[in-house]
């Protein structure tokens, strides 16, 4: 063995990909790999909006309310919200956690890429799988059930970039407190279901009393939910949630930086 | 030539305790260096420090004249030096093949990992998953990622535990192959055998301090004060026989083998006793001192580090 480990040849620099792309492509190929988890994050928002689909007083307009608007279509920005929370919450936190608590970002701070790369990775992936999630479900809507896109397509798009900076950020942040992978996933499920709920998954927030009403629209998700709400209709998401949701684009990601431990 | 590594006065303490206090050591290119003492010692504190896992509270570490304390030091640091953590920490789900394609794509020369992957014994499980692998292969797989960056220096923490003997040998010849392709070794291990056999030069670290610094040979020969003799005599023969030489200064006896121990002279003394009364001495053997014994004179513990527990950090 000792003679041939002298023998081991360099290989040309020339043509190597940059580390953040092969760190990104095997972040993506772990996820696939784990399968439970692209079938459960990904599907489920797509599985619901075909069940919600199949409630046949889903698909007529609603008449008290915007006579453009069915029960179904005033659901998609909750599923939509639900899409990016189920990410966000459920695979972010013990993924980065077990990456500490496993050493990895350790072993990897010893190499020239340093462990904030497969932070970086990750949340690429992440986000990469929370836009196909919701693009599945726009388009199912559209094609299956004659959900129209948002009319107002820039409120719309501020909505979710701002909701998944925070949602992403929530998601770090859990991360960064949580010393262990089962803690971490302990916490995005205890915090999924409020979230959900001031989202309007149980109940639309204009069902809500005022007074949830209010908190809705100071939730990170239920500020999204009503922003693009607001874009569907086709005005532009009123300042307060708009404000409300950069705050948290903000805040969050900012305070995860800071609490992050590497080991 | 400089040194590969230079510890000058490290000191390091974490909350309450002080986990190194002075340790001094220098490794030159191309030496297999080793790092020995029991659990708690300091040593694992010591080798993070020059890794730049740690800051160092006090002293000078230099690493191929970079300082691992600097931030832009440690960055070029990093692509030079090779780094073996007691724990391998890599997902579960990530396959040997990948593991060893992922960390070559760190490094501005890597090694050609598929080489690397057959020369550690492990192309046949390049699409096993990390957590299915076995101690030995877990172990193969996290020193080929140590070296795929082809090192200058590389920084085996608890190279062995966990292994089998026939894959610790195997392990040992592969060092001995790293060395020869230049790579300064710094090892920390608590297998004594392991030192003896593979280092150059060890530093014994006891309650953060070095307590010896030599070869293992060396070490060995100055905590031998006495030479011990063991055989079966073929007739009986009394005690006083042996007892009465100066060179003796103890006889025990254990069923049919008698032990003496003595001065350095104490074989020649003892074995010429005996064949001028004609009492043949079967199953003779002479106990040299080891590093092991040698270990236990300096640190006078050798019951912890003999459970084989890794550090806890």
């Amino acid at each position: 063995m000792s003679a041939e480990i002298t023998a081991v040849t360099a290989r040309p620099a020339a043509g190597r990909k940059s580390p953040l792309r092969t760190l990104t492509q095997t972040e993506f190929v772990l996820f696939v790999r784990e399968r439970t988890g692209p079938a459960w994050a990904v599907g489920f928002p797509v599985l619901l909006l075909i069940i919600f689909g199949a409630i046949p007083g889903f698909r007529k307009p609603v008449i008290a309310a915007d006579p453009q608007l069915s029960v179904l279509d005033s659901y998609v920005p909750i599923l939509l919200a639900f899409a990016l929370a189920m990410i966000s919450l459920n695979v972010v936190p013990p993924v980065l956690a077990g990456y500490r608590e496993k050493g990895v970002l350790r072993r990897l701070a010893t190499t020239p890429v340093g462990p904030f790369r497969v932070v970086a990775a990750q949340l690429l992936v992440d986000a990469a799988l929370a836009a196909v999630s919701m693009i599945i479900v726009l388009l199912v809507a559209r094609l299956g059930y004659s959900v129209p896109f948002p009319r107002q397509a820039g409120g719309f798009v501020l909505a979710i970039v701002l909701g998944g900076v925070a949602l992403l950020g929530l998601g770090l942040l859990l991360a960064s407190v949580a010393t262990t992978s089962r803690a971490a996933n302990a916490a995005g499920a205890i915090l999924f279901f409020p979230m959900m709920f001031f989202a309007g998954l149980w109940l639309p927030i204009a069902a809500m009393p005022k007074v949830l009403q209010h908190i809705s629209h100071i939730t990170p998700l239920g500020a999204a939910v009503q922003a693009m709400t607001d874009a569907w209709q086709g005005t532009f998401p009123h300042p307060l949630q708009i404000v409300a949701l950069a705050c948290y684009a903000v805040a969050l990601p900012v305070a995860a930086a800071k609490l992050f431990r590497w080991e | 030539m400089p040194p590969a590594i230079e510890v000058v006065n490290l000191r390091k303490r974490y909350a309450g305790t002080v986990a190194v206090r002075d340790v001094s050591f220098s490794v030159e290119q191309g030496e297999i260096f080793g790092i020995v003492g029991p659990n708690g010692a300091g040593k694992t504190t010591t080798v993070e420090c020059i890794e730049g896992l740690r800051h160092a509270d006090g002293g000078t570490i230099t690493v191929l004249g970079l300082s691992p304390g600097r931030e832009h030091d440690r960055n070029q640091l990093r692509q030079r030096l090779g780094v073996q953590l007691q724990d391998s920490g890599l997902p579960e789900r990530l396959r040997v093949g990948e593991a060893l394609r992922l960390y070559s794509s760190f490094y501005d020369n890597p090694a050609d990992w598929r080489e690397l992957m057959s020369v550690l014994g492990l192309t046949d499980s390049e699409s096993k998953r990390f957590g299915k692998l076995s101690g030995g292969q877990r172990q193969r797989l996290s020193i080929a990622l140590s070296l795929v960056g082809r090192p200058d220096v590389v920084v085996l923490d608890e190279l062995t535990t966990g292994l089998d003997p026939q894959a610790r040998r195997d392990t040992w010849a592969l060092i001995e192959g790293v060395r020869a392709r230049g790579t300064t070794v710094l090892l920390v291990t608590h297998f004594m055998e392991e030192a003896e056999r593979l280092c150059d030069r060890v530093a014994v670290i006891d309650a953060g301090r070095v307590v010896a610094l030599d070869t293992p040979a060396a070490l060995a020969a100055a905590a031998d004060t006495e030479q011990r003799i063991r055989f079966r005599p073929a007739t009986a023969f009394d005690d006083s026989l042996l007892t009465s030489l100066p060179d003796v200064t103890r006889l025990e006896r254990h069923g049919e083998m008698v032990t003496v121990t003595g001065t350095d002279n104490v074989v020649n003394a003892v074995t010429s006793v005996l064949a001028s009364h004609g009492i043949v001495a079967e199953q003779l053997r002479v106990d040299q001192a080891s590093l092991e014994d040698a270990f236990v004179a300096l640190v006078g513990r050798l019951s912890n580090i003999q459970e084989g527990t890794p550090d806890v950090r």
